[in-house]
């Protein structure tokens, strides 16, 4: 048992928090959401030339040989960036679901050029029915000569704008809610047929509504097997969360920081209010908060490639639980101690709040995955 | 003891009711029900409609133009209202100044500025907190130097709500720079339209403007804008601190916001059902609903104490907090409601007059922006630990 | 990065558990088992047999006749101790006085009092707090007064826990009433047996019988018996402070404890079917089973950088504070999951002799007093307020 970063982790992390220092000063960050894309092709390049974008593949598809851990490192330190550039959906998702699912020459079409950075891709689920349950799909899939045709809607899909091709969960069989009968397609972003309707989000990233009307694919869009799409998923977005995970322990640990040199600063009554014991508890809570969120973190990291998938699915959700409860708190009460510039969109501090509350809601909050903890759990 | 209203309050809430919809304009409620920014118009319409019947001041005694209701029609009035969907009372002219003036103020000042009040004539806003004066309320440096009958105004006041519409504003500002802190502080009115008054929009989390910083430089004020004697304006300040206390805890709109909560947990999809149907979520709102119910009764059980003619007991102080607290937990249950669909930004959509459409459902957008800016409940007003404090030292003798 | 234990860490693990399995009594392990009181010879036995492998003194170095364990054997022999329902180990000679001795002890007093600690042959107590003392322990009024070779030691302590017990005790006393508060206290060791020395028991909120008051009247100590240098007693209790801070958190004993809850909540019924399958009540297991893998990670983290040479850091601070209210929170659920059985109060039970019969299931009657004892958890060894107040300090430099 060791829980130590290897030299090369060390030498990853370095790096990750150095690109965040050099590209992600807070002014810096207000002007990349503000450009049309929300975010800069200059940073994905840069990502891509420090092997960020390959670096949790295998070797024979392309990427160096890392995995769940290398993901922490650098999540961890974009969350301490509040970083733009679409990591989440074209590695983790995008990527995880192609390198896991994909046919050799899926991977060899997909993989290389996402590792170079000339790909990009979006992962489109929910639908407006949806809530958490990644089974409630109903955008329909019906064959179509060799291929298939796509129609239905799509929402909340994270990086549509900027993606080069979407993957589609949609129904091939099965009713409502059903797990079997799911399938994922690889579908060209400018595919004729597909409406998309784009907007930023509360946390400044870039997100569509997608109209299926007809969309024609071939055979070859299908990724992995027919009808059988659950598991896939389900796995692509564990692991997901994870990182979303070591995304939210760095906000938490940057909105920390900030409070806690803010309340050594502001005076109030003549002296620092950090000065006023129930700030200073507070305070003592948001870093035992932080704590607690990187060591699930870690768990979560540790097991999300466990070969048994309840150990899995069970440190996914365990992490997220914990992620929601002390990302409020430390949102919330990094806001409080700021007094009025806390509700400002002035200071760094409502900016990691609103990352921090928006991670919550992303692939289940603290409830539903309180939920499926304790199912599993039970059912153990 | 009893729970139940007599005939004449029944028929009392029954007037308010049909005042209201026959003068709340659809387009206000609209914008109330669905979670929207009210524009200017909005509120000024309504407080005037209010103000011809002559129920905007409607905690004022008679004697300066109030209805002079007991406490139970008071209640009643502001649970009708909320439940119409009328936008809050702006306060700071019914609520904060004014009876600051009919208290302190002369009978000129009397005469000069209650009727622009009563009526909504006149918009006014708060001008108390600095840049280095927020908690600590006393240490504030705006200064005014008696030069002949005007006084010449220096400094910055911060945070002000709803100043850029404001036509007036009441300051606390320092005339005796040497005083100890609370001593040296006047109660000035200041007309906006005044040379060297400049307002600059301070931008909040959510993306929307309420609050402005208002530069004051070598401000013209007539000394007979003074309210009250020279270094007592704190005395004023403190006045209206108490008096706010009461009504904060906005119950009324809590109650109508559990309501609305239901209502969008009713209309959102969950798992084949709706929201409604899954007991962890509803249990989440039965919790919020009792404590908007504990903190009704102690408020009217506070009226009722002063429906007997005594006072407030220990058991308002910590109203505010408890008020501030459930509004809050509102706002999160409701976006935890809408779910990922809180995520799209579109603050376009918190307007009424835009042609966008929704991404989700209607209720959708306000969601998460309400969630940013219901942080401030706990903070304005004096934050809640500054309430602890006062509770504190106040009725605990800490 | 590896969660998986290395071979070796495979085979010690395997060996401590045949160890635990052939050594502790069965009489003791079903007392543990079922949450009754153990009394002092079962104590001893356990920590003797673990004496005689040398494996009491687990945390000491080899220099000192510890095993000297590695961070991971550390935890490994933790966790399958209290998998094994073993007894906790009496800190006080071990964890306390051990390490004070062998780090500010002379040759003389470490070949006295170690050997005896090391095999559990001598029992100890701590005497720090006062009846005027408890957070605030410099404050401390107990007072040692040379005369010739002897300390006369005059007070009284209090909150001694075992004290009954116990053949020693440590104790902080004033030997400088003159100088500041810290820098006039010396640790002095005391034989029980002294005369002048009266023990009185304090009964808890569970109507049990673990802490004692202590009392010094006239009390003739041997100047030998002063640890470190006279007036230096502050420094051995602020080093005992930071050598507790790691393990405080109980995490092994509280994922024992949830078993047991789980297990509980099998047994209990609730409308026809299990209480586990009353999916709020196992969200709440599932919360607070995620606190303690939260708690445990933050401990491996620890003790991983403790292998690679580093210093425990500001993580550590907060493991007591969680620790001690995750604890409570198991009693608590406890409780709960027992419902009104949990009412009826059988002390005679919670002796292993006893030949009453209990009022519903066997585990029902504990529920309650643990609730009650276990709310010291937050107090004793420095309440979690002070410990909020030295991580403040101490980490955060406020
Ligand atoms: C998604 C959704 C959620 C909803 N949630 C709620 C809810 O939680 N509760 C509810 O009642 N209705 C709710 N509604 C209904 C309705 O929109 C609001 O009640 C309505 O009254 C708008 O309130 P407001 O805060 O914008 O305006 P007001 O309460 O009129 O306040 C306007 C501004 O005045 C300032 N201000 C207020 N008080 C002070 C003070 N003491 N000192 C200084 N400045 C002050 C602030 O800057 C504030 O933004 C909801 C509707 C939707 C669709
Ligand atoms: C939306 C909004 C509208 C407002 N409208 C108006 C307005 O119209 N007119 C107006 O004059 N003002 C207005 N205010 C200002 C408001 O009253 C102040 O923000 C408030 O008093 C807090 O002051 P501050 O922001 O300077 O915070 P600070 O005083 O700097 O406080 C920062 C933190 O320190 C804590 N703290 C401070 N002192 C103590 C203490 N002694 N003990 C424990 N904790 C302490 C606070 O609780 C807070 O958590 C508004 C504020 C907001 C956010
Ligand atoms: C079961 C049990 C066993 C014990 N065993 C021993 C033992 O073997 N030997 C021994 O020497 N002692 C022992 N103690 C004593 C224990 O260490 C003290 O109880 C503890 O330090 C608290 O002191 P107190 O009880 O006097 O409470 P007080 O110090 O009077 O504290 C009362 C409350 O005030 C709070 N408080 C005090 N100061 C501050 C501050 N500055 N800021 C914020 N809050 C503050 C505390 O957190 C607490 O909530 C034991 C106690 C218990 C309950």
């Amino acid at each position: 048992m060791d829980l130590s970063l290897s030299d090369e982790q060390k030498q990853l992390q370095d790096a990750a928090e150095r690109f965040v220092r050099d590209k992600y000063a807070f002014e810096n960050r207000r002007k990349i959401a503000a450009t049309e894309k929300g975010w800069l092709t200059e940073n994905w390049a840069q990502m891509a030339e420090l092997g960020w974008l390959g670096m949790a593949f295998s070797e024979e598809d392309g990427g160096y040989g890392g995995g769940p851990i290398e993901t922490m490192i650098v999540m961890e330190q974009f969350g301490k960036g509040l970083v733009l550039e679409p990591f989440l959906p074209t590695v983790v998702l995008g990527g995880g679901m192609i390198a896991k699912a994909g046919s050799k020459a899926q991977k060899e079409a997909l993989l290389p050029p996402m590792i170079e950075g000339k790909k990009q891709f979006a992962f489109a689920w929910l639908e407006r029915q949806s809530r958490y349950n990644l089974a409630d799909v109903s955008l329909k899939a019906t064959k179509e000569g060799n291929g298939w045709s796509l129609s239905g809607h799509k929402g909340v899909v994270y990086n549509a704008p900027s993606a080069d091709h979407i993957i589609v969960l949609a129904r091939t069989s099965g009713s409502a809610r059903e797990e079997k009968g799911l399938t994922l397609f690889v579908v060209d972003a400018k595919a004729k047929g597909i409406t998309r309707r784009d907007y930023p989000t509360q946390d400044a990233l870039r997100a569509s509504e997608l109209t299926f009307d007809k969309v024609s694919v071939g055979a070859d869009a299908v990724l992995g097997k027919v009808d059988d799409a659950f598991g896939v998923v389900e796995d692509a977005v564990d692991h997901a969360i994870v990182a979303l995970c070591a995304e939210a322990t760095g906000c938490m640990d940057a909105i920390n920081a900030a409070t806690l040199e803010y309340i050594k600063t502001r005076k109030q009554f003549g002296v620092p209010i950090g000065k006023f014991q129930v700030l200073q508890h507070r305070m003592v809570d948001c870093f035992t908060n932080a704590q607690e969120a990187r060591s699930m973190t870690l768990m979560a990291s540790l097991k999300i490639d466990d070969k048994d998938s309840v150990v899995r699915r069970k440190a996914a959700s365990g992490a997220k639980v914990q992620i929601g409860k002390s990302g409020k708190f430390c949102g919330q009460s990094a806001v409080q101690m700021h007094g009025g510039m806390g509700v400002t969109d002035e200071l760094s501090v409502s900016h990691y709040f609103k990352r921090l509350t928006m991670i919550d809601l992303m692939f289940g909050n603290q409830q539903h995955h309180l939920t499926r903890y304790s199912n599993l759990a039970m059912a153990a | 003891m009893d729970l139940a209203l007599k005939p004449e309050h029944k028929a009392f809430a029954d007037d308010v009711r049909a005042f209201a919809r026959a003068n709340l304009s659809p387009a206000t409620k609209a914008k109330t029900f669905s979670g929207k920014h009210y524009d200017k118009d909005d509120h000024i319409q309504w407080q005037k409609a209010l103000g011809r019947q002559g129920w905007l001041a409607y905690t004022w005694p008679k004697k300066y133009g109030g209805p002079g209701w007991d406490v139970t029609q008071r209640f009643l009035f502001e649970n009708v209202l909320a439940e119409e969907g009328a936008p809050r009372i702006i306060p700071f002219g019914p609520k904060m100044v004014g009876p600051v003036i009919y208290t302190f103020g002369s009978d000129e000042q009397k005469e000069r500025f209650l009727p622009g009040i009563r009526s909504s004539e006149v918009s006014w806003c708060q001008g108390y907190s600095e840049p280095g004066a927020g908690s600590d309320l006393a240490s504030l440096r705006t200064k005014a130097v008696r030069e002949g009958d005007h006084y010449i105004v220096n400094g910055q006041k911060t945070w002000t709500s709803f100043a850029h519409w404001g036509d007036w504003i009441f300051c606390l500002v320092r005339t005796s720079p040497e005083a100890k802190a609370q001593e040296g502080i006047s109660f000035l009115l200041i007309d906006m339209k005044t040379p060297g008054v400049t307002v600059r929009p301070i931008v909040m989390l959510d993306g929307a403007h309420h609050v402005n910083d208002v530069f004051l430089d070598n401000v013209k004020v007539p000394v007979a804008n003074r309210i009250g004697k020279e270094g007592e304006g704190w005395t004023c300040a403190k006045f209206l601190l108490a008096n706010e206390r009461l009504g904060i805890a906005e119950v009324p709109s809590s109650k109508r916001g559990v309501r609305s909560l239901r209502d969008i947990a009713r209309a959102e999809p969950a798992n084949g059902a709706t929201l409604a149907d899954d007991p962890a979520f509803t249990a989440q709102i039965a919790d919020l609903d009792l404590q908007v119910q504990a903190l009704e009764m102690s408020e009217l059980r506070a009226l009722s104490t002063m429906a007997l003619g005594g006072a407030p007991g220990p058991e308002v102080s910590s109203l505010k907090i408890r008020g501030s607290e459930i509004q809050q937990r509102i706002t999160e249950l409701t976006m935890e409601a809408v779910g990922e669909y809180a995520a799209p930004y579109q603050p376009g959509m918190l307007f009424q007059d835009t042609n966008e459409t929704p991404v989700g459902p209607d209720h959708a957008p306000p969601a998460a922006p309400r969630y940013f800016n219901f942080r401030k409940t706990s903070i304005y007003g004096g934050s809640n630990e500054i309430q602890k404090n006062i509770v504190s030292k106040m009725v605990l003798g800490l | 990065m590896d969660l998986a234990f290395t071979p070796e860490e495979q085979k010690f693990s395997d060996e401590v558990r045949a160890f635990v399995r052939a050594n502790l009594a069965t009489d003791i392990r079903d007392k543990v088992k079922n949450g009754k009181h153990l009394i002092r010879d079962d104590y001893m036995r356990w920590q003797q047999a673990l004496g005689k492998q040398g494996w009491l003194v687990y945390t000491w170095p080899k220099k000192h006749g510890g095993p000297g364990f590695t961070p991971a054997e550390r935890y490994i022999f933790e966790n399958i101790c209290a998998e094994e329902y073993a007894p906790g180990i009496i800190p006080f000679g071990t964890k306390m006085v051990g390490p004070v001795i062998y780090t500010f002890g002379n040759d003389e007093q470490k070949a006295k009092y170690l050997e005896p600690i090391r095999k559990s042959t001598v029992w100890w107590c701590q005497g720090y707090s006062e009846p005027g003392s408890g957070s605030d322990l410099a404050s401390l009024r107990t007072k040692a007064e040379k005369q010739g070779d002897h300390y006369i030691v005059n007070g009284s302590k209090t909150w001694n826990t075992m004290g009954h017990w116990a053949d020693w005790i440590f104790c902080l006393v004033r030997t400088d009433p003159k100088a500041k508060p810290q820098e006039g206290i010396s640790f002095l060791l005391i034989d029980m047996k002294t005369p002048g020395i009266t023990v009185k028991p304090i009964i808890m909120a569970d109507g049990g019988h673990e802490v004692n008051e202590v009392f010094f009247d006239n009390v003739k100590v041997p100047l030998t018996n002063l640890i470190g240098k006279e007036n230096e007693g502050w420094t051995c209790a602020k080093f005992l402070l930071a050598n507790e801070r790691l393990g405080i958190a109980a995490v092994p004993q509280s994922k024992r404890g949830v078993a047991a809850l789980k297990d509980i909540a099998r047994a209990e019924q609730d409308n026809g079917k299990p209480l586990i399958e009353n999916q709020s009540f196992a969200e709440k297991i599932a919360d607070l089973e995620i606190q303690v893998t939260a708690l445990e990670y933050t401990e491996l983290r620890v003790l991983s950088s403790m292998a690679h040479g580093g210093q425990p850091g500001p993580e550590v601070s907060g493991l007591k504070v969680r620790g001690s209210e995750i604890q409570q929170r198991i009693t608590e659920l406890t409780m709960e999951a027992v419902g009104e059985y949990a009412a009826p109060y059988l002390p005679g039970l919670l002796w292993q002799g006893s030949n009453e019969e209990p009022v519903g299931p066997a585990y029902a009657h504990l529920a309650a007093p643990r609730y009650f004892n276990t709310r010291k958890t937050t107090i004793y060894g420095g309440s979690n307020e002070i410990q909020k107040g030295i991580i403040s300090k101490m980490v955060l430099g406020l």
